[in-house]
């Protein structure tokens, strides 16, 4: 019967690692009704993270990352077909070829783009790219096997990081541009940024932080790059590593609590509206969510990872077929890995959100080491330079809001235990836009507005 | 088939990477690194490598949405 929680029609919007995993938990919890994924690309589910490592690397073809299935999914595929609009009193979500499709429930799943390059005659420059579907990839693969002379990466979070270590480990010329002060500073604070310059002029990175390209010069071809400083460089490749942007525009006229920061949801996944009052029949997950976080002190959280879209698709799912007090909460702690330079970088909880940080084990001299954050003496991040194996047992402190700084570990004497500020930057400094955002308790949109670009 | 891992979970011990080298390997000391689509004569390396992974952080299965092309 309509209306019954496992049965009617439920519909996704974003048919990617979040549509897919909430799709497959749909069905594991016995949801028999009718099932629609949209997704505007052509190709099924697919994994990104693969794309800034084994595909530039040239170990695997940009079209071969598509994500196993858990499970079977009786489900009807609507893809290559984007959203271009919802209706909330007609339950209607509408298509840009024209159709529609009706929903009792509705899950929007459809996180982030790349954020472009702001002036557009220099981004349609042949050899400037950017980097978040498997095409992006294909295309930027191609251009790195072609051998160019230099390549620059405008942004050093993790991706443009990411990007600049596959390149010097093929051998290429590669400058990085950022305006802050060191790469990943913006989310890993100031030390383990002094560690991540290093790291990169270690391996033959032009690293220029403190600056910003002003010019992409060309015609037609890219052929090179101005600076604030007044300096320029020859480059044949220039990847535009700047962040990601939220794809919440096609939910303009919702009516829901959605901007460049995400659609707003509760800790249930369920979407508010613009005054902010929470939906019942409308839930977010995954990179375009933005979520209440209990260890964060309630502010709300946009998470661009890979853990994140998998576990709060599936407590999104869970709620949509259960209802009332047999909901979950999504307070699953925030983690996040990286590779690059030869290092496994992998983080719990939220750098950002820190006063102090400490080197709880190993050191930075040998690039091995776990980092501790703690905010007003309690721990709330840990991060881990080639020593995962220890992240577990600092995810119970984070859990537990264990006294910062911790004991010593047992293990091996650290450097040093005295806590040094985080000197976690204000994300304006930066190129490129945080992966991870704490943006205020303000459910509502006013201070989110979608604002035409400039 | 094709594979995922969960490296939020894996902790880099390299089982996997001793039971089906041609789809998981190390890069640096702890970093993993995997083919995502396998070939069929890989199933079976791959399936035990996904039971032996001591965090089971490895999903094996159809590709997802294949139907759907
Ligand atoms: C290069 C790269 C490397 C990464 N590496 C890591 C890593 O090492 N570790 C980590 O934790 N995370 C990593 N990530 C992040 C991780 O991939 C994301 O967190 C994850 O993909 C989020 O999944 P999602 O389903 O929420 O959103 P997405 O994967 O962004 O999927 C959203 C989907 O919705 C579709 N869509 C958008 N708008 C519409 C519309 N209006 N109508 C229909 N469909 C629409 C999009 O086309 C897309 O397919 C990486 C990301 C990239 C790009
Ligand atoms: S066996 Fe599991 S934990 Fe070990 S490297 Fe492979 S995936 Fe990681």
């Amino acid at each position: 019967m309509r209306g019954e929680p496992r049965d009617g029609r439920i519909v996704i919007v974003g048919a990617s690692l979040a549509g897919l995993r909430a799709a497959e938990k749909l069905r594991a919890e016995g949801f028999a009704g009718s099932l629609t994924l949209v997704g505007e690309e052509p190709q099924p589910p697919y994994d990104r993270p693969p794309l800034s490592k084994q595909v530039l690397l040239g170990k695997v073809p940009a079209e071969n990352t598509g994500l196993p299935q858990r499970r079977e999914v009786d489900a009807e595929w609507r893809l290559g077909v984007r959203a271009t609009g919802l209706d909330p009193f007609g339950k209607r979500v509408l298509l840009a070829d024209g159709e529609e499709v009706s929903f009792d429930r509705l899950l929007i799943a459809t996180g982030t783009r790349a954020r472009p390059w702001p002036n557009p005659a220099e981004a349609a420059l042949d050899g400037v790219f950017t980097l978040r579907t498997s095409d992006d990839a294909g295309r930027l693969a191609e251009r790195l096997d072609a051998g160019p002379r230099r390549v620059l990466v405008i942004g050093a979070g993790f991706t443009g990081s990411e990007i600049a270590s596959a390149c010097r480990e093929r051998g290429l010329e590669v400058t990085v541009a950022e305006r802050g002060p060191a790469p990943l500073v913006g989310a890993l604070g100031g030390t383990l940024g002094t560690l991540a310059t290093r790291l990169q002029r270690a391996h033959g990175v032009d690293l220029r932080c403190g600056v910003t390209v002003t010019a992409l010069e060309g015609n037609g071809r890219l052929t090179g790059a101005q600076f604030s400083d007044g300096t320029r460089i020859d480059a044949d490749v220039a990847v535009v590593a700047l962040g990601a942007v939220r794809n919440t525009e096609w939910l303009a006229e919702s009516g829901l609590a959605a901007g460049p920061r995400g659609v707003t949801c509760d800790a249930g996944c369920r979407a508010f509206d613009m005054y902010g009052i929470v939906t019942d029949d409308i839930f977010a997950a995954g990179d375009v969510a933005r979520f209440p976080h209990p260890l964060f002190e309630y502010q709300l959280l946009s998470l661009e990872h890979w853990g994140n879209a998998v576990a709060q698709a599936e407590v999104a799912a869970h709620n949509m077929v259960n209802p009332g007090p047999r909901r979950r909460p999504h307070l699953t702690v925030p983690a996040f890995w990286s590779s690059q330079f030869g290092l496994n970088i992998k983080s719990v909880g939220v750098p950002t959100f820190s006063d102090q940080v400490v080197i709880a084990q190993g050191s930075l001299k040998d690039a091995r080491l776990v980092a501790v954050y703690g905010y007003r003496g309690r721990v709330t991040a840990a991060v881990s330079v080639n020593q995962a194996k220890w992240l577990e047992y600092y995810q119970r402190l984070i859990e537990t809001a264990a006294p910062f700084p911790p004991a010593p570990g047992a293990a091996d004497r650290p450097e040093s235990l005295v806590p040094v500020p985080s000197d976690v930057p204000d994300p304006k400094m930066l190129s490129h836009g945080p992966t991870v955002a704490l943006t205020g308790h303000l459910p509502d949109r006013r201070l989110t507005v979608v604002q035409p670009a400039r | 088939m094709n594979v995922v891992v969960d490296l939020n979970r894996c902790q880099g011990y390299a089982q996997c990477a001793f039971l089906a080298p041609q789809v998981f390997t190390m890069h640096g000391e702890e970093s993993l690194l995997y083919t995502p689509v396998i070939a069929e004569d890989q199933d079976e390396r791959v399936r035990r490598a996904a039971a032996a992974c001591p965090v089971q952080a490895i999903v094996v299965g159809k590709e997802a949405g294949s139907g759907a092309r």
